[in-house]
């Protein structure tokens, strides 16, 4: 087994982070949608070695027992697959899986128009398929895409990135090592077409100052990767008239 | 031409002033946006927006054609290619008034698996759609084929004033009716012009966006027809 140790040092004298990013740099980015012809609208979104496969299913006639009267009910599931980490996950939902479920959901909701349909369901099922950091931001962005996919009224598309601090400096776009041994790990979901912020958490402790620039960085990130996700949107059709 | 296409994805605004208002606009701030990706049609009349995706959503009035899913105590359900389940009452579809007068065993004429044309009598949000037949051309379907193909490609598959429907009819000689729902009933003389109408209309379905669509099918058609000789 591979163990991971914390890093002497986080950033080099050049200013280099481990994998030779700058501080406010993000990991490569690939979005794909469409790729599941089963489900209704699908997306495998990419942040460097963090991959997440996101379906939706939808709306459709919902149970009994969660209908709700004057919206659909948004499901999400995140889960992340047992070859996902470095040693085998158990497939059974863990207390963070479950946890994370529901901020994701909470952080879906703001932008799809729920009450478009009442008494349906939505069914988001996002899927890690291999974890290095940042897997609840790359799930938000695929289920973003995917909803977007399936022909979901939205407001606006998400986009999550997460912000951290080593040795005093931020850094945008953690991947493991940093995520792990870093000072913070602050995770942001965010619209930036409708200027709100959907998912915030904090882990570690950040000053006021930096606090304020850490969510500067993090929606001018996710300004870029919105951007994308609506490029590769509009790409899914011209694509299709080019065959 | 005068016009300019351009795709708006979800939370992208519509520039300039747009006449009708969609169903899948949105006001956001005194601004109108989409929630769903879509053509926006920049014209000399003014702005139009076509959703390319989204389902369909019944309306009181629309006829639809339905696929029998399963049946209750006195009614079928019938699935319409739509978030809700339509409701076909064993009353309206003989048309009687008194429960006497239905047959013994009313499930017998209407099938689980069998496709019915039918009119949308009632639909709001707390009700699923109730379906009628008792109108002129509605009811079971007897002859033909039906295909089902995305709600969003009904317009296509009808073009622009009906041009590639009526190329449709014209090169197979089918009956052609195609509902809001995107359900296709395809009436024709024999199963192999059947076969080549519901695969042009599947070319139809999957290249909606590619220009010089009509002539394409055309040709499909015409090439179909010298192979399978018919």
């Amino acid at each position: 087994m591979i163990t991971l140790t914390r890093p002497q040092r986080f950033i080099d004298d050049e200013g280099k982070r481990l994998d030779g990013r700058k501080p406010d740099e993000a990991r490569p980015i690939k979005m794909q949608v469409g790729v599941l012809s089963n489900a209704d609208g699908s997306a495998l979104v990419e942040y460097g070695l963090t991959r997440v496969l996101a379906a939706v299913y939808g709306p459709k006639e919902s149970q009994k027992s969660m209908l709700l009267p004057d919206r659909a009910t948004l499901r999400v599931r995140y889960h992340m697959a047992p070859f996902s980490t470095e040693e085998r996950k158990n497939p059974a939902p863990t207390r963070r899986e479950v946890e994370l479920s529901k901020v994701l959901r909470e952080s879906l909701e703001p932008v799809v128009m729920t009450e478009y349909f009442p008494r349906t369901s939505i069914d988001v099922f996002i899927e890690v398929l291999q974890s290095d950091g940042g897997t609840r931001t790359v799930g938000a962005t695929a289920a973003s895409l995917a909803l977007a996919d399936a022909g979901i009224p939205m407001r606006a598309l998400v986009a999550g990135v997460a912000i951290g601090k080593v040795d005093n400096v931020l850094i945008v776009d953690l991947n493991e090592v940093e995520d792990m041994y870093g000072d913070a790990d602050m995770p942001v979901v965010a619209a930036p077409d409708i200027g709100q912020i959907t998912l915030y958490q904090l882990n570690g402790v950040l000053s006021k100052e930096e606090f304020r620039n850490a969510i500067d960085m993090a929606l001018k990130v996710i300004t870029k990767i919105v951007d994308m996700e609506k490029e590769t949107l509009r790409n899914s059709y011209v694509e299709v008239s080019e065959e | 031409m005068s016009s300019t296409r351009k795709i708006l994805v979800p939370g992208e605004k519509i520039e300039g002033a747009i006449s009708a208002s969609d169903y899948y606009i949105y006001d956001y701030k005194n601004e109108k946006r989409v929630a769903i990706i879509g053509v926006v049609d920049f014209k000399q009349e003014g702005v139009s927006y076509s959703p390319l995706n989204g389902v369909y959503v019944p309306k009181e009035g629309d006829i639809v054609i339905g696929l029998v899913s399963s049946h209750g105590v006195a009614n079928w359900f019938v699935d319409i290619n739509s978030p809700y389940q339509a409701i076909l009452s064993v009353q309206d579809f003989f048309g009687t008034r008194q429960n006497s007068q239905l047959p013994e065993d009313p499930f017998k004429y209407l099938q689980v698996g069998e496709y019915i044309k039918a009119k949308i009598a009632a639909f709001d949000r707390i009700r699923n759609p109730l379906l009628t037949v008792q109108d002129k051309g509605l009811g079971k379907i007897v002859e033909g084929v039906v295909v089902s193909v995305h709600p969003t490609r009904v317009p296509r598959i009808i073009g622009k004033k009906g041009s590639m429907i009526e190329m449709l009819k014209n090169e197979t000689g089918c009956e052609f009716f195609v509902a809001v729902n995107g359900m296709i009933n395809i009436k024709c003389q024999n199963e192999q012009l059947e076969n080549i109408a519901s695969n042009a209309i599947k070319i139809i379905e999957t290249q909606a966006h590619i220009p010089g669509l009509t002539e394409r099918v055309k040709k499909f058609i015409e090439e179909e027809r010298k192979v399978r000789g018919v």
